[in-house]
């Protein structure tokens, strides 16, 4: 426990993030006492709300890195819980399901990251799109119920390969040895986490200062060419300054963090969608105040899986 | 037991509830208030007792009882346990009046209650009631029992708030075991007083739109 102090370049990392963190407060605490009224009111609030919640997150993340691998695993597992909680209550289920949605939460996910503990990786890769795909259809037929069958058994396989299986991937970076790389892999979990989220927030300040033309209005009306260009290429350029915490050479690290960038993109895009198709703005309509947890990670969710393959492929023998 | 005092299981159960429910709690029509009160709402799930009921601040929750289902709660050693000392509840016989053709002994029956229930409301305590009698599916509100309009009447000085829980029927539906984990809703209205003169159905009929008038997301 407490190792990761021990690790400089951990502790470099953190640095960075709390740096961001003061540097952003004081922004948003000079707009706010400059934009007293107006409409940039409203924005400038969502932009403090947003800096308030980003102190949160960081800390919790920090503590569970400090606790090791345990701690990473236990703070996913929770994400993909809150997650899946969100997803499965916005999608119209029936009662026909109630008994497939009690294996997903308390048998398929908490399997899943049981999995990354016991560093089992053949069962880990297979178990959400081989046995859960079988499971799942079958215990909805047993359960009886057929309208929408198709619907219902897809949406909820859809749910888990998103909400467990997709972001396991992240705390399964831990399971990974790299040669000459041991006892850092919570760098690169790490690593992932800030280039992905840096992506998101930078898409939304360049969409925010210089955004016109958008990619896709009728998917997500945020989401604009300027937006996009500008947060990939400088998150990209994040990510490759932050080469020497990874085992990465500058160049590699560019591919990886560009990667991460486009895939972040690509999940906040189909999360979007899907958000649109059941008719609602935030994954967390339900909690008043701030968008669900599933609209903070849906960019991991896709960066995850082909980050942690990428890796699995060229840096583990 | 002092019946005013919190059961330690009860609260372990509220935290359980509010755990598996998230839910979030909405108070659109009043605030909290130790005034005494009949909370009346949907009835869906096993669960929406406890989680209105934990949604209370704990002064109020001390004092705030449930009318439960005698058959019901009465059948198994457990159930009875938890209704009678851990939530302290008021165990009424469900369809007493009806089970009886004779239109005297019916009268007699429901006065019998409404004493019951009245007495339980005492000179401090609160209730909370799910008018619908039996749980339904949580798509419809089925029609509401007579007892709230008569007890309305007999304690006009109770306030009766309409309460929906929503999504309480998907997390642990008439049935099941197990609860799946899913967001809820709970929001509490208006009080409504019964007008001077109106009659029993009106009252009855008024109340149930009242419920179901707090409904936030509609039906899945």
């Amino acid at each position: 426990m407490f190792e990761a102090l021990h690790d400089a370049k951990l502790v470099w990392l953190y640095g960075g993030v709390l740096f961001l963190l003061i540097v952003s407060t004081l922004i948003g605490r000079i707009l706010k006492g400059r934009y007293r009224a107006g409409p940039s009111r409203t924005t400038i609030d969502n932009l403090n709300a947003r800096i308030r919640a980003w102190w949160k997150m960081c800390a919790i993340f920090a503590v569970a890195i400090m606790i090791g691998r345990v701690g990473s695993l236990i703070l996913f597992a929770i994400i993909s819980f809150l997650a899946m909680r969100e997803y499965m209550t916005l999608v119209p289920t029936r009662r026909g399901d109630h008994r497939t949605l009690f294996w997903s939460f308390f048998v398929i996910m908490p399997l899943q990251y049981y999995l990354i503990a016991i560093r089992w990786y053949g069962f880990f890769a297979i178990m959400i799109p081989v046995f859960a795909f079988v499971f799942v259809p079958t215990s909805i037929a047993i359960a009886g119920d057929t309208e929408h069958f198709l619907e219902r058994a897809a949406k909820i396989q859809f749910g888990i390969m998103i909400c467990a299986y997709c972001l396991s991937h992240a705390p399964a970076l831990l399971l990974l040895r790299i040669p000459g790389f041991e006892g850092h892999d919570a760098r690169l979990l790490l690593y992932l986490v800030i280039v992905d989220q840096m992506s998101d927030v930078l898409q939304y300040v360049w969409g925010k200062l210089l955004g016109k033309h958008k990619i896709a209005w009728r998917v997500s009306p945020n989401k604009t060419w300027e937006g996009f260009v500008g947060g990939v290429l400088s998150a990209t350029a994040l990510g490759t300054a932050l080469w020497w915490a990874t085992p990465f050479t500058p160049l590699q690290s560019a591919g990886m963090s560009f990667t991460i960038c486009i895939l972040g993109f690509a999940g906040g895009l189909v999360m979007s969608a899907i958000k649109r198709d059941i008719g609602v703005k935030d994954f967390g309509v339900v909690i008043e105040g701030h968008g669900g947890i599933l609209d903070r990670i849906d960019s991991l969710c896709f960066a995850a899986p082909i980050f942690f393959h990428l890796v699995r492929y060229y840096f583990v023998p | 037991m002092n019946s005013n005092s919190i059961h330690p299981i009860a609260s372990l159960l509220a935290a359980v509830a509010r755990g598996i429910s998230g839910v979030q709690v909405q108070w659109a029509g009043c605030v909290p208030d130790e005034r005494q009160r009949i909370y009346f709402a949907n009835h869906s799930s096993h669960l929406d007792f406890v989680v209105l009921w934990s949604a209370l601040p704990s002064e109020i929750r001390a004092k705030t009882r449930p009318i439960a289902a005698k058959d019901y709660w009465e059948k198994t050693r457990l159930r009875r346990y938890l209704v009678e000392n851990v939530f302290h509840a008021v165990l009424l016989e469900r369809g007493a009046m009806s089970k009886t053709k004779n239109a005297e002994e019916a009268h007699f029956m429901g006065r019998h209650l409404l004493d019951e229930m009245a007495a339980a409301l005492g000179t401090e305590n609160s209730l909370i009631l799910f008018p619908e009698g039996t749980r339904g599916t949580g798509e419809k509100i089925g029609p509401f029992r007579s007892g709230l309009y008569h007890l309305a009447l007999r304690r006009p000085d109770v306030e009766l708030v309409p309460a929906y829980l929503e999504n309480l029927n998907r997390i642990l539906p008439k049935g099941e075991f197990f609860p799946v984990p899913m967001l809820s809703l709970l929001t509490f209205g208006k009080p409504l007083p019964v007008e001077p003169n109106e009659e029993k159905d009106a009252f009855l009929e008024r109340a149930r739109e009242a419920v179901s008038s707090l409904r936030r997301i509609g039906p899945a």
